[in-house]
């Protein structure tokens, strides 16, 4: 089993989970988050001072997936949070060693 | 008595309470979530305590029998003699009218300070800084202009509706006040970001609106003269937001909003002396020059190193020193008879008169406010401690906070 974190555009939101419901993923954890990479911050104007703003509002999304279904989940959620433009956003994947369902106390696979 | 003027001055007096409000929004909007109600409360408490002292012994040092130019006597203390029939000050209205229309003014006066010493004055500091400052600078400087006998008066000073009462007035103890205090922790090193500009822009628009009695109110009557100030408020307001903008515009880049709402202010501030003196291209032109004007003030605010919080220097000090000035330019017998011509009219001692009366309010109020702000440092203390700066006014001094979302 694998974590597939994605940061994404905000407005990317509603593409990203529409595309992650066609490819049969059924739950997802996401947060509101800050942060930048290589795009850095964005400048902001208060009556004359500027501002550099560093950290840009993020989505975060969280899934937990079979690790047979990994590579095709992350094209689908490049594919869709995808503008071309810098400050997209990156994918990380993690090994996840269990996963428990907290109303039955199924255990791995079964659980997701 | 004239029921029209009387029912006109009754509005008017209405509208410019509700300018008040209308700062604490315009202010509240600007600073950080920590600290907004602490700012709201700088001026919400000032309708409280001036109307408080007024009725005990403002009205009477402001407006009451002259003692040498400088300050009326108490012969009015508690409004005595202050009754329904008309006045010294109007023939056509209620002498109590009158006063409840100069209350108004001296309820917004002290409260456009606090923009200059917010996110760090302790409320103590800020109530006796209030009443010592309404008692010994507000009333006089009302007087010299306004109050029968008065020094500025009788050399013929114009100051239509307060640009030297109210705006020179306060910015110069703002910039005492912003000296003394420091700069907020932080300053030059984290972002101050205003925290609810769409609260900002209602609090202009309020402002905007009450103007209209602050200015128009000033003729005292419905007439003639009140609609001359009525109209040159709006177009010098609209050019002077769009003057900024533009500039704004031009040299950083972006028009903003917050740039949009600072001109409106800063119109209304230049056209305030200058509303029932001038006709309606004089005032395009005040507010043209209004708009770009303060905008370059708080580029230089950030040279100067000052923390000013909320530019109350920039705009309503130059804006205010813009308008008096400019009204020493502009002002034309030809729409008010009872006013002066300035330069531009063939009169250039008008605007010597009118720089006289600007230099004098800003010393006086530059040094008494200094003394004021010394003696409550002394006492109560002026600012804050540290932590509870970090941890905002609102929790720390009214213990409780604005946004449970």
């Amino acid at each position: 089993m694998k974590k597939i974190e994605a940061i994404i555009k905000p407005f990317k939101l509603d593409d990203v989970k529409d595309a992650l419901y066609e490819a049969g993923i059924k739950g997802m954890t996401i947060s509101e988050v800050k942060g930048h990479g290589r795009q850095k911050g964005h400048k902001e104007i208060y009556r004359g001072a500027e501002y550099v703003v560093d950290f840009i509002p993020k989505i975060k999304i969280e899934i937990i997936v079979d690790a047979e279904i990994v590579e095709q989940v992350v094209e689908t959620i490049r594919s869709a949070a995808n503008t071309g433009k810098i400050g997209d956003g990156k994918i990380f994947v993690l090994p996840v060693d269990d996963v428990i369902r907290v109303r039955t106390g199924e255990r791995g696979k079964e659980a997701i | 008595m004239n029921t029209g003027d009387t029912s006109f001055m009754l509005v008017a007096t209405a509208l410019v309470m509700f300018m008040t409000p209308g700062l604490a929004l315009f202010y509240g909007g600007l600073v950080r979530n920590k600290n907004v109600l602490s700012t709201i409360m700088h001026s919400i408490c000032c309708l409280g305590l001036i109307s408080f002292i007024w009725l005990a012994y403002g009205y009477s040092l402001a407006f009451g029998p002259d003692l040498g130019g400088f300050i009326g006597n108490l012969d009015w203390i508690g409004l005595k003699g202050v009754g329904l029939d008309p006045g010294p000050y109007s023939d056509t209205i209620p002498d109590l009218l009158f006063c409840a229309f100069q209350l108004m003014f001296a309820i917004i006066t002290p409260a456009l300070i606090s923009g200059a010493y917010a996110e760090r004055m302790k409320f103590t500091a800020f109530l006796l800084f209030t009443v010592l400052w309404s008692t010994f600078v507000y009333m006089p400087v009302c007087h010299w202009v306004w109050g029968q006998g008065g020094w500025l008066g009788k050399l013929g000073a114009l100051d239509f509706a307060g640009g030297t009462v109210i705006h020179i007035n306060s910015a110069c103890a703002a910039l005492v006040a912003a000296l003394m205090l420091g700069k907020r922790k932080g300053w030059g090193q984290e972002a101050f970001h205003p925290h609810n500009l769409p609260m900002t822009v209602l609090g202009a628009g309020i402002l905007w609106f009450g103007w209209f009695g602050f200015n128009a109110g000033s003729a005292l009557s419905a007439g003639k003269i009140a609609t001359l100030a009525f109209f040159t408020t709006q177009i010098a307001t609209g050019c002077a937001l769009m003057s900024w903008v533009v500039a704004e515009w031009i040299i950083q880049g972006k028009p903003t909003t917050l740039g949009a709402a600072s001109g409106a202010v800063a119109g209304l501030v230049a056209i305030t002396p200058a509303a029932g003196f001038v006709g309606p291209v004089s005032a395009t032109i005040i507010g043209l020059v209004a708009g770009a004007l303060c905008y370059s003030a708080i580029l230089l605010k950030g040279r100067l190193g000052y923390d000013d919080a909320l530019d109350v220097v920039a705009v309503h000090g130059v804006g205010g020193l813009w308008g008096a000035l400019a009204t020493g330019l502009f002002a034309s017998v030809a729409w008010n008879p009872d006013g002066a011509n300035g330069l531009f009219f063939g009169n250039p001692l008008q605007f010597l008169i009118q720089a006289i009366g600007a230099g004098a309010a800003i010393v006086y109020s530059l040094t008494i406010s200094f003394v004021i702000l010394k003696l409550v440092d002394m006492t109560v203390g002026l600012r804050v401690e540290r932590d509870d700066e970090i941890q905002g006014l609102d929790i720390t001094q009214h213990s409780e906070i604005g946004y449970n979302i």
